[in-house]
């Protein structure tokens, strides 16, 4: 809502007189113009959508297609982060946890698939005794993994997230405790080499619920499972965003006090959010497995973590499409900087940062909107207040810092 | 005896060295809101100091020492220059400091191995430095005992400085009150880089510290970053006492717990510990009062 306030103010003067009857209702409720403008997101779905399932499958390659995939499980966390960052101010910097127990919970599953019935996994033999833990038992059945990667994440964001934004803990203690947690979890990972693979993680897979993992076809399918999640995933951000809930969200992330002397609960607005952000991390790590063929403490440590980071702050961590973009492009460029000049990935990713946060806080989808305010302040007025609803709904992006408004 | 004994002086050496990076880190997100990531990296811009120095005045016995004011002064001055070209443009949303400085992290770390290689170095110890003390029939390597009285003598300069001087009455102004300290004619711009300066050289002597131990490795940073944050949050921000004293418990539980089970376990444990110690006190074990909201 604060957003909605300053962002009035933003079109210029001489469309006043014309947009003035719209402004009681924008800042109460989403107005009627506001929610067509947002359908233009579905457009863009749509468009995602036909390059993601239609294009991309029938013209790439079968490696290429399996890179793309990786990048849209990659992308699902980023989206994630972009709720609980770019609309929640919480800077998650251990998503890769939630992303590894999804990833890991899947691993376990096709693990096992792999050993046969009533097998162990085979590095269980060669690390230990050849005798598995208890708690690996249930991964023997599909729908129990399905379910865990669903219900694991949430209840322990829930736990985390309870204790945390209760006592209200917030800003950068937020982001180091989080931080803390994804170090903390490649220890034990590393650590328990008998039961997780320690360090070399879990590989070697044949089948993804039955299906031969070598079939070009079953990898094609794999590859949509994943698009298609990134898309749904898509809409049902959207959705969010455009209710109430988005609009409280957001308003917790701008004035957390005045959210509270409002009557709300900040700690139950931004639980929901870092829970959600949690769930999507690990659906990304869960299909991350079968198209990578592994899992290991290297894709869910401290630096995985802020590598899923990049992409939200490239794309643009407020932005719908953001998030999505950023993490396919930033996925995309170190396969090819990394496989032509390894060394210079580490330049261009540290560059990237820099750059971005200094530069271009709203990442590259507050460009569009800042591109489009200059073009429109220069034509006729009566443009300006078409695009002035725009600017409502990419104004999130603009408005990144926090501390601006205390 | 042993069984106590060992861990607990361990375990103090290895608070000294979080100490020293944790000194830094106090100061600046204490007074500005800065999430310096680089921070470790100036721990490993110092041990690679410590090991040029070797490098270039031999393993005689002065090369250390001189190392100290070397390491000092060039991760000062790293601080500085990061604190000129990226950091003094976001004091506005701090929380994007973070990210930045992350990416400065990625770049240093990528700089020392292409100018040094991926391989650590080994930095070896003076003769002076190679004995070992007996306690309590534990033999004590010197190494430890220095360790520890460097992170004194600068733990001492530093609130000899912050309580006595000018600068250190500047420095507590700003942390306590950054608009107040402005009205009375306090330049917080120039606290704030001298606060850079001092807090990444702070870093570079404990590179020194762990170089004498470790050795050099340009990922040695990373190591130190998050648990040196963690001492801070726990000691209660720009709080020189509860850093000390957070640094010492954290390094000496890591030493014990490292003992009874290994080092990763003993990591999760202390930082499972850490998280619930912040969800029942999230102000750290001394905060600066004040009457803001958040």
């Amino acid at each position: 809502m604060t957003s909605t306030a300053t962002e009035t103010s933003g079109p210029p003067d001489a469309a006043e007189p014309e947009t003035s009857d719209e402004q009681p209702s924008k800042s109460l409720t989403p107005s009627l113009a506001r929610r067509m403008s947002s359908y233009g997101s579905l457009v863009g779905i749509a468009i995602l959508a036909f390059v993601l399932l239609v294009w991309a499958p029938s013209t790439l390659t079968s490696f290429r297609l399996g890179n793309l995939g990786r990048y849209c499980a990659m992308a699902l966390a980023s989206m994630g982060i972009g709720l609980a960052w770019g609309r929640g101010g919480m800077l998650v910097l251990g998503q890769g946890v939630f992303f590894g127990i999804g990833g890991y919970a899947m691993a376990m599953h096709m693990k096992l698939e792999a050993a046969g019935p009533g097998g162990v996994p085979d590095f269980m033999t060669l690390y230990g005794d050849g005798t598995m833990p208890g708690w690996w038992e249930p991964f023997r059945s599909g729908p129990f993994t399905v379910f865990a990667i669903i219900a694991m994440p949430a209840v322990v964001s829930f736990v985390l997230g309870y204790a945390i934004l209760k006592r209200r803990v917030k800003g950068a203690y937020f982001a180091i405790l989080t931080q803390a947690m994804a170090v903390a979890f490649s220890t034990l990972l590393v650590a328990t080499i008998t039961q997780t693979g320690g360090f070399n993680g879990l590989n070697s897979f044949s089948t993804f619920f039955g299906h031969n993992l070598f079939d070009p076809q079953v990898q094609k399918n794999v590859y949509r499972l994943a698009a298609g999640l990134v898309i749904v995933f898509l809409v049902i951000l959207w959705q969010l965003y455009r209710s109430r809930y988005g609009e409280l969200l957001l308003a917790t992330r701008d004035g957390e006090e005045r959210i509270r002397f409002l009557g709300y609960d900040p700690a139950n607005v931004k639980l929901v959010a870092f829970m959600v952000a949690a769930v999507m991390a690990s659906i990304g790590g869960a299909l991350f497995v079968p198209i990578a063929g592994i899992i290991s403490p290297l894709d869910v440590d401290a630096s995985a973590s802020i590598f899923l980071l990049a992409g939200v702050a490239l794309g643009g961590r407020a932005s719908l499409f953001g998030p999505v973009l950023g993490a396919i492009a930033v996925g995309y460029g170190r396969s090819t900087l990394s496989e032509n000049f390894p060394t210079q990935w580490s330049y261009f990713l540290g560059a990237l940062f820099i750059l971005v946060v200094l530069l271009l806080p709203g990442g590259v989808a507050s460009l569009w909107p800042m591109l489009r305010a200059r073009w429109s302040s220069s034509s006729e007025p009566s443009r300006s207040s078409s695009t002035g609803d725009d600017a409502v709904e990419s104004g999130d992006a603009d408005r990144v810092a926090p501390a601006a408004t205390s | 005896m042993d069984l106590l004994t060992t861990p607990f002086l361990t375990g103090t050496a290895n608070g000294a060295i979080l100490l020293m990076a944790a000194l830094g880190l106090t100061l600046t997100f204490g007074q500005m809101g800065v999430i310096n990531m680089a921070n470790g990296e100036f721990l490993m811009v110092g041990a690679y100091m410590a090991y040029l120095t070797q490098q270039v005045l031999g393993t005689s016995g002065l090369s250390i020492l001189i190392a100290l004011p070397v390491a000092f002064i060039i991760a000062g001055l790293l601080g500085l220059l990061l604190e000129v070209t990226v950091i003094q443009w976001m004091y506005e949303r701090p929380l994007d400091t973070l990210l930045a400085t992350v990416g400065v992290a990625l770049v240093l770390q990528q700089l020392a191995q292409d100018i040094f290689g991926a391989q650590g170095d080994p930095v070896t110890a003076p003769s002076w430095l190679g004995g070992r003390l007996s306690v309590f029939g534990y033999e004590w390597p010197h190494r430890q005992l220095f360790t520890i009285v460097l992170a004194l003598t600068a733990l001492g300069a530093l609130s000899a400085l912050l309580k006595y001087s000018s600068f250190g009455r500047q420095i507590r102004a700003t942390v306590q009150n950054r608009q107040l300290a402005e009205t009375l004619g306090v330049s917080t711009r120039n606290v704030d880089r001298l606060t850079f300066f001092l807090g990444s050289g702070l870093a570079g002597l404990g590179g020194v510290a762990i170089a004498l131990i470790s050795g050099t490795n340009p990922t040695l940073g990373t190591a130190y970053i998050i648990p040196a944050f963690l001492v801070v949050v726990v000691g209660g921000v720009g709080q020189l006492k509860g850093t000390v004293i957070a640094a010492w418990v954290v390094g000496v539980a890591t030493a014990f717990l490292t003992d009874r089970t290994s080092g990763s376990t003993a990591q999760v444990i202390i930082f499972a510990l850490v998280v619930i110690f912040l969800v029942i006190r999230p102000q750290g074990l001394f905060t600066v009062r004040t009457r803001s909201l958040a």
